[in-house]
């Protein structure tokens, strides 16, 4: 468990008084020495010159959405450093770029790619796609002969002078097919390698002209059906066929046996059979995402389930969690107790842990026959603790409460000790017993810093994917039951499954989709909640 | 406005900066020469013989490569994210397995061998090859076979019922180990059993291909195969709890006289002493219990636009039999350029697993695998823990893998 805002908000509810205000602007104004304008200047050109450069090539790329938003956002920050006050600006300013960066953008974006059929097989424009088609259409004519090439120029056009396995010496470009030359000069192992009036062109010639030179096609004859030399070296040539050709006027494929593969409006080219040509192409499909996550029978039939399991696993991980949290952090917070630094560093140890990494030393201590909670804690007893339904969500409970009970237990600590002890005293006097002291001063007041905290924790969890996949990957599952859902899975393990392993394989817009409607359940659990909070401030 | 020094030095700054900013956009490339560079991306194992061949490939053809290394488990995925924005690599290496997905996706450019691809052992161009089209160059082939301790028992058995009696004879706390996992099995590991029953995942057609139209799982082979699993797993003989880990401790521990492993697990053993024998996968189901075969390679991206240069990079460099060797050397995986292979199998291990892998078959490499994979493993814990009627289980996870192919 690592939630790294809540860890700092911790720090917030018990920090000392808040910093004193910044001084007042008038003064810092003054005080802008040289040196520091300087500063300002060279870190700001640092800035100009990388967003010139991404300018530039974001100009070059013709992304013209994002040319002005790099535009705006440099001139910004640029008025704002160079311009005399606007302090609070010169102060937030930089972390409002990368909160733009890092949260905004990155939820505007799987926002967008919900209502997308991004996935596998329709990742990359309908261009690319088209263009990759007709690459892995070009199909070399089984049994045809290797011809030994040289690549020649002449008035910026290019050549492929090729040399036939029976020594017959043709020469041919894009715009004339392949005839016999006559006149040439051969090299040591009797390849044509130059044609009198033609420039030879060597390996590094070839390089500089990649793109040309590859995609030259030189006919065999008049006849385009006898195919056509390509050259994916420079330095050989081997005759190709092209099993698909495409159309622009019509937008579609038409194969050797007069197959028609029209644009089927699902980001693929399909023939009238609903056979689709690989790849497709990133559309937007609207809310079809939405309605499938809804209709999909791997997810609506043990939704319920499910659910209630996720429920019930967020809850249940956070009450074990903070219960126990809380005890040890009352019991080592007692003054007298010796040592008890050494003792919290060690309660503190499986939160250094990554949770990753203990999700499988777990696994292999739960064994039923080899792991060593069965062979010497149990006396070598065979309790199937990972792959009885039952026991599988006991223990994904207790591991989680293993990982967990730290982080509870330093925030319980830090707000405790935040609670003045005259309060305490006071009710001592009064002739409260310790128990109700806890009950009706202490824990009331522990709860108003930490409550946020709770429900942060109940969030976290409701999506803890890492333990339930490293310890049990959503199983046992019942293969008889149909369905792909296991004992333990929980709603976002489910949704993995779902958009990542079925069908077409990864469907990052299914995915996206299945992540908002999550976030609307956790959010709206939040908001309940966080009310709740606010009604226990108030009462204190 | 009052003129300061203040401002003044804003305005000698300003300009300062902008004429810093502009001369690097005056800079405009005009030279005829080549003068971009290669990305390979390339796990750290790799690379270190990768390093030594780009300096040779720079010196000699002029062109920059630039080794990127990244986990090996990730590169399918950041490659199939990352090439259609255009800045992806030219290069990546790569499991065959992955082919179908990169060609789904249209991330990955045909390669053409010409001759060269005899010079191949034929599974690994066979593996490289997807709808007819050959895809990448290979490097490595790696398949599992049976380890016998031999100083445990002296005789190879011809059948996989006698390699049980052998091993019960033997008095060891296991007969035969193989790692499996509690919740997915393996079904990688207990295919060339599978295998033996004549049940291949796919049809294979007449060029060697699979055929991902045709789920050859549920025939009658599959059946009887689920029938075995149910009887060796209520015998004992599979134990869905004992894992790779567990398995290789226990074998390395004298416990069990017979392994069903790979390459990968032969260093331990030979540390511990273990007189050991690689011999071929004792049949099951009367046919031959053929492995799968995993090849390693090195595809070149659709979007790349140096295709010329990449192709060279790999056929004439990586493709040499120096370079392959390198590549066995570091990774202890068997070459798959037939010279290479031949200097390796010099060493008794690679030779015999190469032996036990010319019976193997390629691990399929069609995207409908990723959906094969997890009911296949679901469905064997259950057959082997005794869940139920192991013909129906078998026939449900077909109906299940076929209905999702299906889509």
């Amino acid at each position: 468990m690592s939630i790294h805002p809540t860890a700092s908000s911790v720090a917030a509810a018990t920090a000392t008084p808040p910093p004193a205000p910044p001084a007042p602007v008038r003064r810092i104004r003054q005080a802008r020495s040289t040196r520091g304008l300087i500063m300002t200047i060279a870190l700001l050109s640092i800035l100009d010159a990388i967003a010139v450069f991404a300018l530039f090539m974001l100009f070059l790329q013709e992304e013209w959405l994002l040319v002005g938003i790099v535009l705006a956002v440099t001139v910004l920050l640029n008025v704002i450093y160079l311009r005399p006050g606007w302090l609070p600006a010169k102060y937030l300013a930089p972390g409002l770029v990368f909160l733009a960066i890092f949260q905004i953008f990155v939820v505007v974006y799987s926002g967008y790619i919900a209502f997308t059929n991004y996935g596998d097989g329709r990742n990359g424009s309908k261009d690319d796609a088209i263009q990759t088609i007709v690459l892995t259409a070009q199909e070399r004519v089984p049994d045809s002969p290797t011809y030994r090439l040289t690549v020649l120029e002449q008035f910026g056009e290019y050549f492929f002078l090729v040399t036939d396995p029976t020594g017959e010496v043709l020469l041919g470009s894009a715009d004339q097919p392949l005839e016999p030359v006559g006149d040439f000069g051969t090299d040591s192992t009797g390849k044509a390698d130059s044609v009198p009036g033609f420039t030879t062109l060597t390996f590094n010639d070839l390089l500089g002209n990649q793109r040309a030179i590859t995609d030259l096609a030189v006919q065999l004859s008049d006849d385009p059906n006898d195919g056509a030399l390509r050259t994916p070296d420079g330095s050989s040539a081997y005759l190709y066929l092209s099993s698909l050709e495409y159309d622009e006027a019509t937008d579609t494929f038409v194969d050797r046996s007069g197959t028609v593969y029209r644009d089927g409006g699902d980001g693929a080219f399909v023939n009238d059979s609903g056979r689709e040509l690989t790849p497709g192409w990133t559309i937007n499909v609207g809310f079809d995402n939405f309605i499938t996550a809804f209709t999909t029978e791997n997810i609506r039939g043990p939704l319920i389930s499910v659910t209630i399991w996720t429920f019930a696993f967020a809850i249940l991980s956070v009450v074990t969690t903070f219960a126990l949290g809380l005890f040890l952090a009352i019991v080592f917070n007692k003054p007298l107790m010796r040592g008890k630094k050494i003792y919290r560093i060690i309660m503190i140890l499986p939160y250094a842990f990554p949770g990753f990494l203990s999700g499988l030393v777990w696994l292999g201590l739960l064994n039923q026959d080899f792991g060593y909670v069965n062979q010497v804690i149990f006396g070598g007893a065979s309790i199937p603790w990972l792959t009885d339904p039952w026991l599988a969500k006991f223990s994904v409970l207790l591991v989680n409460l293993w990982l967990g009970f730290p982080y509870m237990f330093l925030i319980c600590t830090g707000a405790l000790q935040s609670i003045p002890e005259e309060l305490t005293e006071a009710a001592t006097v009064d002739g409260a017993r310790p128990w109700a002291v806890f009950r009706l001063i202490k824990f009331p007041l522990l709860l108003v810093s930490v409550a946020p905290l709770l429900i942060s924790s109940f969030a976290f969890n409701f999506n803890n994917f890492n333990i339930i996949y490293m310890l049990t990957g959503g199983g046992p599952r019942d293969v008889t039951a149909g369905v792909d859902a296991g004992a333990t899975d929980i709603l976002i393990t489910l949704v993995y499954k779902v958009a990542f392993g079925e069908g077409t394989g990864r469907d990052y817009g299914l995915a996206s989709a299945f992540a908002i409607l999550i976030f609307l359940i956790v959010a709206t659990v939040s908001i309940i909640s966080f009310r709740q909070t606010k009604a226990l401030e108030e009462l204190n | 406005m009052k003129v300061t020094s203040r401002s003044l030095l804003m305005t000698g700054a300003l300009a300062a900066t902008t004429a810093i900013v502009l001369s690097g956009c005056a800079t405009e490339p005009e030279a005829p020469q080549f003068e971009g560079s290669l990305t390979v991306w390339v796990d750290a194992d790799r690379a270190g013989v990768l390093e030594e061949v780009a300096a040779q490939f720079e010196e000699e053809r002029g062109v920059t490569v630039e080794l990127v290394t990244k986990e090996f488990g990730a590169i399918r995925d950041d490659f199939i994210t990352q090439a259609p924005t255009g800045n992806g690599p030219d290069i990546i290496v790569g499991a065959h397995d992955w082919l179908g997905k990169l060609v789904q996706n249209g991330v990955v450019a045909p390669l053409e061998l010409g001759d060269k691809a005899s010079e191949f052992q034929e599974v690994a161009i066979s593996a490289m090859s997807y709808e007819g089209q050959t895809y990448g160059l290979p490097y490595s082939v790696e398949n599992i076979a049976m380890i016998r301790n031999t100083a445990l028992v002296s005789e190879q058995p011809e059948t996989f019922d006698e390699l049980l009696e052998l091993g019960e004879a033997a008095g060891t706390e296991y007969s035969f180990l193989v790692g499996l996992d509690p919740n997915a099995a393996d079904p990688y590991h207990l295919y060339p059993l599978q295998a033996s029953f004549g049940a291949p995942v796919f049809e294979i057609t007449a060029d060697g291909t699979y055929d991902p139209t045709a789920l050859a799982l549920g025939n009658e082979g599959g059946e009887a195969f689920a029938t075995a699993l149910a009887e060796w797993g209520a015998a004992g003989v599979l134990n869905t709890n004992i894992t790779g880990d567990i398995a290789r401790e226990e074998f390395v521990a004298g416990k069990s006289p017979f392994f069903l492993t790979g390459p990968w697990n032969i260093p331990a053993i030979s540390e511990a002493g273990i007189e050991y024998a690689i011999e071929p996968i004792p049949t099951a189901g009367g046919e031959t219990a053929s492995p799968f075969v995993g090849v390693q390679g090195f595809f070149i991206s659709a979007r790349s636009e140096n295709t010329l240069a990449a192709n060279e990079f790999l056929v004439n460099y990586i493709g040499t039999e120096a370079v392959q060797t390198a590549l066995y050397e570091v990774g202890g995986r068997a070459p798959a350029l037939l010279t290479a292979f031949d200097a390796a199998a010099s060493n008794a291990d690679v030779a015999a697993f190469g032996e036990v892998g010319a019976n193997g078959n390629p691990m399929p490499n069609v995207p409908a695998m990723d959906v094969v994979w997890s009911d296949w493993g679901t469905t064997e814990v259950a057959i082997i823990n005794g869940q139920g009627d192991p013909v129906e289980l078998w026939r449900a996870m077909v109906e299940s893998i076929q209905s999702k192919i299906d889509g």
